[in-house]
């Protein structure tokens, strides 16, 4: 029994690892800035439970394979510990432990203990049940006024744009976000409802938009194309179909785009969706 | 060696059962039938959590598929036999809240540590019977308010609300937010009001019955690590609970009596903006983020009520089936402490991505992977306690070393998940519910089983058949792994939790195979249950019999007989005079030493409080 339950650990733990190595299994191709560094503490990290995780199950299968019970007289080992052995593997493992989580503050810090940088493109981002809505500021580059008592779904009106104020009258909405490729972006986050979150796989960044919190984010999106905007934190019935896309455009189509006028602007997403494809996947 | 031989000190003083139906098996105040009475409570309860996992695996692996007996059982929420996506959401709602409180905290914790605490420090009873008494009625009415909301959740389509075990404000806290949020909703958070209640008077009961009852020689250090674990678990309890409970009610009377605890002001739901209508009365200046601190100061050491009860039984198992001392008891103790102390400090863990200061982040990711080391030093340990044994496979040692398995490949990927820059791609994905369902659900439940078939003949006086046993635990092994680890593949890819359906983005479509062998090893996994089910009952009236010390162990619950008489040691109560562990001592007769035996010359110490009559009640 003490050989087969051994067996049996050790071709768990190797299905187990080699799980993590089929390619089309892994984090699609990352387009942000952050997502090297993240990407490679991942995989530091994911070495690290890997080599453990292999090491304890291997250790549990060598222990219960050789001193299984064989019938034979003898009395186990009389020990009660090793207070040495405890200081060690205590000292060890705090100190890969806690260097991990030292050495993951980096692209945290990098991302959110600072400001965007000047000259970030802006997007107010209102989230809604099971819809996003995205506001460009428009050729002025400075947003409309919006208020919650504006906000009239029936009319369209989804984040409550008072048009009365001149600086919102080239402002868009739209459903899809589209950023400029290469050039800091900072999204300024706003639920109506319930709590959403802002969740693009190849970014490596995700975000809760909160009812009453106006979240302040930053990130550089480098590799133009379409890529898949989903909701990550449960908001209600329709959770898993609150689905948008992101655009990363090159500057100059990017920059075009948002001199639009209101109408054009819808014309020309529209054409640029149909324009750009999602990245096939791994 | 036998019960009988043990060293007895005092006069005999014997406490009979009550001979009314009632009052022996109802409304006891018997620890033991209380004990029972709970662990039966969790059986029913993970039948229930267990088919809503089922229902939720066809839905996400078969999506659109026409189930006609789902059609009938459930007209609402499967109409013609296809769920609905509020049907699946209120499914991982009750799965999770039924699992976490009814199972995880009610068999560890209220049904084995009610029943071994006090035998296992020497003690009658509890210290306060009719308070144990209450917590176990009290957690009842709690289950019967959750299946209420299953039945009465205010949507037809749903069984009970949508917003996970979690029940995040403001989904949670607005009746108008959807499906199953009306009724549904205040049935769950009265439900959990009312275990948190039930809870609190057993934490205060372990608490006071482990300090003040604990037999002649009894000292602290010469407890079992389960009654370690118990008492940590307790005082857990004590502190966490109470958050919970005023957070429950603070989100009721947001719902009910509008208040804005956690409700903010300008809110636009359901085309409808607060204030200007009779449904939804205005509100103004709450926090979403509030209602998560409260809810994960208590969630995360929910974790370790959950997981702490496991760990103390397998130390427990381990070394009595290696015939060998636990390797480091007092390191064990001081990891138990430690656990239980730092699992205070990490709750932000949960909210990396929620909001909240990047700089609390930082602090609660450092403190979140310091927690790693005292759980790495348990697993040395238990490695250590097999270094050396002659280890017989029985099951319930088949299950502890299972769980120190399980512990390790769930407990080893809160290095990803601790580091706040990780959770950017990983939060919310099924690299969660791998690490969580793993460490927190599954090695749980597999200290649960190897605490069944171990302490199963002490309190039914019959051993579980062993081959049944087996089978059960080889397949549950296989097969929890084949379930939870290709969920940390498909969190890595960025599958997020709690989509009734995948079929609505491009990214996920490469994880189909996955999804669906995920689904086909938990169908075979809970089929393999019935031999568990099946196992109990036949044993219980055909198993072989057992007498007082069946496994050769060494701790009180031994020496008596099996089942024990009502008040455990038929009036004598035991003096201790040594460690719990106690095997293979050298030169000594047998390769176990029961705690009671004297060594030749030794006087017990005199730590032990020795008062296990005092606070005895009838």
């Amino acid at each position: 029994m003490g050989r087969a339950l051994a067996v049996i650990i050790w071709i768990l733990t190797l299905g187990s690892v080699s799980l993590f190595f089929v390619n089309k299994w892994w984090f699609p191709t990352a387009i942000s800035e952050h997502a090297p560094a993240l990407d490679r503490q991942f995989l530091l990290t994911i070495i690290v439970v890997g080599l453990s995780f292999a090491a304890a199950q291997i250790g549990l299968g060598w222990m219960v394979w050789k001193y299984r019970d064989t019938g034979s007289t003898d009395r186990a080992m009389y020990t009660h510990g090793s207070n040495r052995l405890e200081v060690v593997w205590t000292i060890v493992t705090a100190v890969i432990f806690i260097g991990l989580a030292v050495m993951g503050q980096s692209v945290w810090a990098s991302l959110r203990f600072n400001d965007a940088p000047a000259g970030s493109f802006q997007v107010e981002v209102v989230a809604q049940q099971f819809q996003w809505n995205f506001h460009y500021a428009g050729k002025d580059g400075v947003f409309g006024r919006t208020h919650p008592t504006l906000i009239d779904d029936s009319s369209l009106n989804f984040i409550g744009i008072d048009e009365a104020d001149p600086s919102s009258k080239d402002d868009a909405v739209h459903s899809v976000i589209a950023i400029p490729a290469g050039r800091p972006v900072e999204l300024t986050l706003r639920s109506k409802d319930v709590i959403h979150n802002f969740w693009v796989p190849q970014l490596r960044f995700k975000q809760d938009l909160v009812p009453g919190m106006a979240i302040k984010v930053h990130f550089t999106a480098n590799t133009p194309g379409k890529y898949e905007l989903a909701c990550a934190e449960l908001c209600g019935q329709l959770h898993f179909k609150m689905r948008s896309f992101m655009l990363v455009l090159p500057t100059d189509e990017h920059s075009e785009l948002m001199t639009l006028p209101q109408d054009q602007f819808q014309t020309r997403m529209t054409e640029l969706l149909a324009k750009y494809k999602l990245p096939a996947s791994n | 060696m036998s019960g009988e031989t043990h060293d007895t000190h005092g006069a005999v003083h014997r406490h009979e059962a009550p001979t009314s139906f009632i009052r022996k098996y109802i409304f006891s105040l018997d620890h033991k039938v209380i004990g029972i009475q709970y662990i039966i409570l969790a059986l029913v309860a993970v039948l229930v959590g267990m088919t809503m996992s089922v229902l939720m695996r066809m839905n996400l692996s078969w999506p659109g598929t026409n189930w006609p007996i789902l059609g009938t059982l459930f007209p609402g929420g499967a109409p013609g036999g296809m769920m609905t996506p509020e049907f699946y959401l209120s499914l991982v709602t009750m799965h999770g809240t039924i699992m976490v409180f009814f199972v995880l905290t009610t068999a560890p914790q209220g049904g084995f540590g009610n029943y071994f605490l006090p035998i296992q420090i020497g003690a009658e009873d509890m210290a306060f019977p009719v308070l144990n008494m209450l917590s176990f009625w009290v957690t009842f009415v709690g289950f019967v308010v959750i299946l209420a909301a299953i039945f009465f959740s205010g949507a037809e389509s749903t069984v009970g609300p949508i917003g996970g075990w979690t029940g995040y404000a403001p989904l949670s806290a607005l009746p108008n937010s959807g499906p199953g949020q009306g009724m549904g909703m205040n049935l769950w958070i009265i439900s959990i009001a009312i275990f948190c209640v039930g809870s609190l008077l057993g934490a205060l009961n372990f608490i006071t019955t482990l300090l003040n009852m604990r037999a002649p020689g009894m000292s602290l250090m010469r407890m079992p690590l389960t009654c370690w674990a118990w008492f940590t678990t307790a005082v857990l309890a004590l502190l966490s609970f109470p958050v919970l409970l005023g957070g429950g009610i603070l989100l009721l009377l947001d719902r009910t009596a509008g208040t804005s605890f956690f409700i903010p002001g300008g809110l636009y739901v359901s085309g409808v903006l607060s204030g200007t209508s009779t449904n939804f009365p205005i509100h103004t200046g709450g926090s979403p983020i509030l209602w998560q601190h409260l809810f994960w100061f208590f969630g995360h050491p929910e974790v370790y009520i959950a997981i702490l009860p496991g760990m103390g039984a397998t130390s427990h198992i381990l070394s009595t089936f290696a015939r060998k001392p636990v390797f480091g008891y007092r390191a064990m103790v001081f990891a138990i402490f430690a656990i239980g102390l730092l699992g205070f400090f990490v709750w932000g863990h949960h909210m990396f991505i929620s909001g909240m200061s990047p700089y609390s982040a930082m602090t609660f990711s450092i403190l979140t992977l310091s927690i790693g080391v005292p759980s790495a030093v348990k697993t040395f340990n238990w490695l250590g306690t097999l270094w050396g044994g002659r280890i017989r496979f029985t099951t319930p040692m088949l299950f502890a070393i299972g769980f120190v398995s399980l512990f390790v490949a769930g407990g080893i990927t809160g290095l990803v998940l601790g580091q706040s820059s990780l959770d950017l791609p990983m939060h919310d994905t099924y690299f969660v519910t791998a690490h969580f369902h793993l460490v927190m659900g599954v090695a749980s439940i597999f200290g649960m089983f190897a605490a069944t078939y171990f302490w199963f003949p002490k309190m039914f006086g019959r051993m579980m058949s062993e081959r049944l046993g087996r089978i059960h635990f080889w397949v549950t092994f296989v097969g929890v792994y084949c379930i939870f680890v290709p969920m940390h593949t498909m969190g890595i890819v960025g599958m997020p939790r709690r989509f009734a359906q995948f079929t609505e983005y491009e990214f996920l479509a490469t994880l189909h195979p996955l999804v669906v062998f995920v689904s086909i090893a938990a169908i075979a996994t809970v089929i393999v249950q019935i031999l568990f089910y099946f196992n109990l009952v036949w044993s219980m009236f055909k198993g072989e019999k057992a007498g007082p010390n069946p496994w050769e162990a060494t701790t009180l619950e031994w020496i008596t007989t099996s089942p024990p008489p009502h008040d455990n040691f038929a009036g004598v109560i035991p003096t201790v005079y040594r460690g719990p562990y106690e095997f293979a001592v050298p030169g000594a007769p047998n390769d176990f030493i029961l705690q009671t035996e004297p060594e030749p010359g030794t006087v017990p110490a005199t730590e032990g409080t020795g008062n296990g009559h005092n606070g005895h009640r009838h």
